[in-house]
């Protein structure tokens, strides 16, 4: 294969973690190839970005355009389009940037689309088999893709090991004149950060966190005193930010926070990737969940089957009993 | 504002417990709702039309186990339903669903189509394809938006929870994200007064469509093998209650 192509997130300067994964499943997906790196953006932090993709990528492709400075996937789409050749397979992260930029790119390229993957083995002739999950990780999938036209191939965080052996002394060629003349539809405004709330959850050593399992906002009462026994923090999954049961700065996972704790309690949450996400730091993960099959179960380090409706109450009680 | 909205009946995750058993997904039990994120997309199409004027629309592609779903966003407050179904649609990949979904927008005068920002299985790609193959602007998860003149601004939701602010020409498709809004609860009493209404059919020779053949496929379901996974306790509510507390003494979780 020479054709595979890899967009890089970057921001101020420095290559996103995704980069480097997306060359480890290049080397996993497409073992002969010599994957493109892709870079778009302007200035010094695009050159800053190119110079550290250089190390690991034989070829980067830098496009330095004022309009890229932010990576709109409305004007990435077009200037993908316009530069890749036939057949190519593109890889992107699965993150909100590659949900933007990926469906459309692969209409726009021809070519097919295999969203979120989270393994696979090398491509056979113009077949790639890979591994995705559905129903948020309570059933996993092996799909198989045609490569005929080409693919656009987004990859889940963390799913593939990132390739760090930064052993290419790659060249960066400049194709910024392919990008001029790109104008979107969707113009970028500004960026909005997350709202601060009375109660920082990254900085907590002990979380109580709670997801859809509570089944109604009157049980959040039994929660909150739990974690008032514990001395510990509530935090939450984000169908309960959803429901406004608790407030945005308790949310953990990719839209949320990222939490570092020492423990971790997590009471019916199912462990969607979104979710486990934002819990860094390999903490003592307990995890009360009625299904035993709950995807949770396996990132955890202690899991009890039990509804959480009796258990919290008998857990509070006998912690208080105990001080 | 005339608005399109997508939605799909899948398996409902928070109802079911998704057992795989010989390559497939265990169906008997199965309770299937609405997408929860399409649910988000119906409420919001209902309140921009309250803000604006127009007439909202919920449109799917399934067979006819998909009408419930189109009842029940129209006892939501959609005006219209629309079931594109033909057996040349089954086994349709994304593509083929949005080439579907691409010719009924057509054959409509919409100013904007909504999605959710993904179904059950995770994809997140029918809001994208849809927009690329119709040449209209798209913009993914979001999560506001503002109606300001013949154009929107909006929202998305990005890492961290940030958000991205754009405007964005008319037409144009949007996909959502859960918690752009609260939606609206559906009685029996609404169901009941949308039950009889007839709900147009549009077959592949209606819409002047035939899905390409599917270059994504499921070859199976399978249950991964379990890794070291978690140390599971077992014993009554109050014995496994004194577990948990040595346990998060030992490991400093009781402060
Ligand atoms: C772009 C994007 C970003 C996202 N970002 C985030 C994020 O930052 N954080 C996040 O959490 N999610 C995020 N999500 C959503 C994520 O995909 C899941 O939908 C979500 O994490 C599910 O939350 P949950 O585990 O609480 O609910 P569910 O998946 O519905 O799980 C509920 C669990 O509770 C169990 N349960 C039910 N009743 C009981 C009971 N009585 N006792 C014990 N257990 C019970 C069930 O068995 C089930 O396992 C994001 C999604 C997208 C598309």
């Amino acid at each position: 294969m020479d054709n595979v192509f890899a967009y890089l997130a970057h921001a101020g300067g420095k290559l996103d973690d995704s980069a480097l994964e997306l060359l480890g499943a290049a080397r996993t997906l497409f073992p002969g190839a010599a994957p493109v790196a892709l870079a778009a953006g302007s200035g010094a932090s695009l050159d800053a970005a190119c110079q550290e993709a250089a190390a690991s990528f034989a070829e980067v492709w830098k496009f330095d355009q004022e309009v890229l400075a932010y990576p709109n996937a409305e004007l990435l789409r077009p200037l993908l389009a316009r530069v890749l050749p036939p057949g190519a397979i593109v890889l992107l992260p699965h993150s909100t940037l590659g949900m933007d930029l990926g469906p459309g790119l692969s209409v726009k390229l021809g070519a097919a689309y295999l969203p979120d993957v989270v393994d696979g083995s090398a491509a056979a002739g113009m077949t790639l088999e890979a591994v995705r999950q559905e129903f948020s990780g309570q059933a996993s999938a092996h799909v198989t893709c045609d490569l005929s036209a080409g693919a656009v191939v987004t990859l889940r965080s963390g799913a593939f090991k990132a390739d760090a052996s930064r052993s290419a002394a790659g060249r960066i060629v400049d194709r910024s004149p392919d990008a001029a003349g790109l104008a979107a539809r969707r113009r970028f405004v500004k960026l909005v950060q997350a709202e601060a709330g009375d109660i920082d959850i990254t900085r907590e050593e002990v979380l109580v966190s709670v997801g859809r399992g509570i089944g109604d906002k009157e049980n959040i009462a039994l929660v909150e005193e739990l974690a008032g026994a514990m001395g510990a923090a509530l935090c939450c999954s984000r169908p309960i930010v959803d429901a406004k049961w608790l407030e945005k700065p308790r949310q953990v996972g990719t839209s949320g926070q990222t939490v570092k704790p020492r423990v971790y309690l997590a009471l019916g949450i199912s462990g969607s990737f979104q979710h486990l996400g934002g819990i860094k730091g390999s903490p003592f993960l307990v995890a009360v969940n009625k299904n035993p099959k709950a995807p949770i179960f396996q990132a955890a380090s202690v899991g009890v089957v039990a509804d959480l409706l009796e258990l919290v109450p008998a857990l509070t009680e006998a912690i208080r009993k105990g001080r | 504002m005339e608005i399109l909205v997508c939605v799909k009946r899948v398996p409902d995750a928070a109802e079911n417990e998704i057992a795989v058993e010989g390559g497939a997904l265990r169906g008997d039990d199965l309770v299937y709702s609405v997408n929860e994120w399409d649910n988000y997309a119906v409420e919001e199409a209902i309140q921009i039309v309250e803000r604006e004027g127009g007439s909202v629309t919920v449109v799917t592609v399934g067979d006819g186990e998909s009408e419930e779903v189109l009842r029940r966003e129209m006892a939501m407050g959609a005006n219209q339903g629309l079931l594109l179904s033909d057996p040349a649609f089954a086994g349709a990949d994304g593509l083929g669903l949005a080439t579907v979904l691409a010719a009924a927008v057509r054959r409509g005068a919409y100013d904007l189509v909504l999605t959710g920002a993904q179904a059950d299985d995770g994809a997140a790609q029918v809001g994208g394809m849809l927009a690329a193959i119709l040449d209209w602007p798209f913009a993914s998860l979001v999560n506001s938006i503002e109606a300001q003149g013949g154009l929107l601004r909006v929202g998305r939701e990005i890492e961290g929870g940030a958000q991205e602010v754009s405007e964005i020409d008319l037409p144009c498709v949007l996909s959502i994200q859960t918690g752009i809004n609260e939606p609206r609860y559906v009685g029996l009493r609404g169901i009941r007064k949308v039950a009889s209404v007839e709900l147009p059919v549009l077959d592949a020779a209606a819409l002047g469509v035939a899905p390409a053949p599917a270059r994504v496929r499921r070859i199976d379901y399978f249950v991964p093998p379990a890794g070291a996974g978690a140390d599971m306790l077992t014993g009554s509510t109050a014995e496994l209650a004194g577990q948990l507390v040595e346990l998060l003494k030992a490991k400093g979780g009781l402060k």
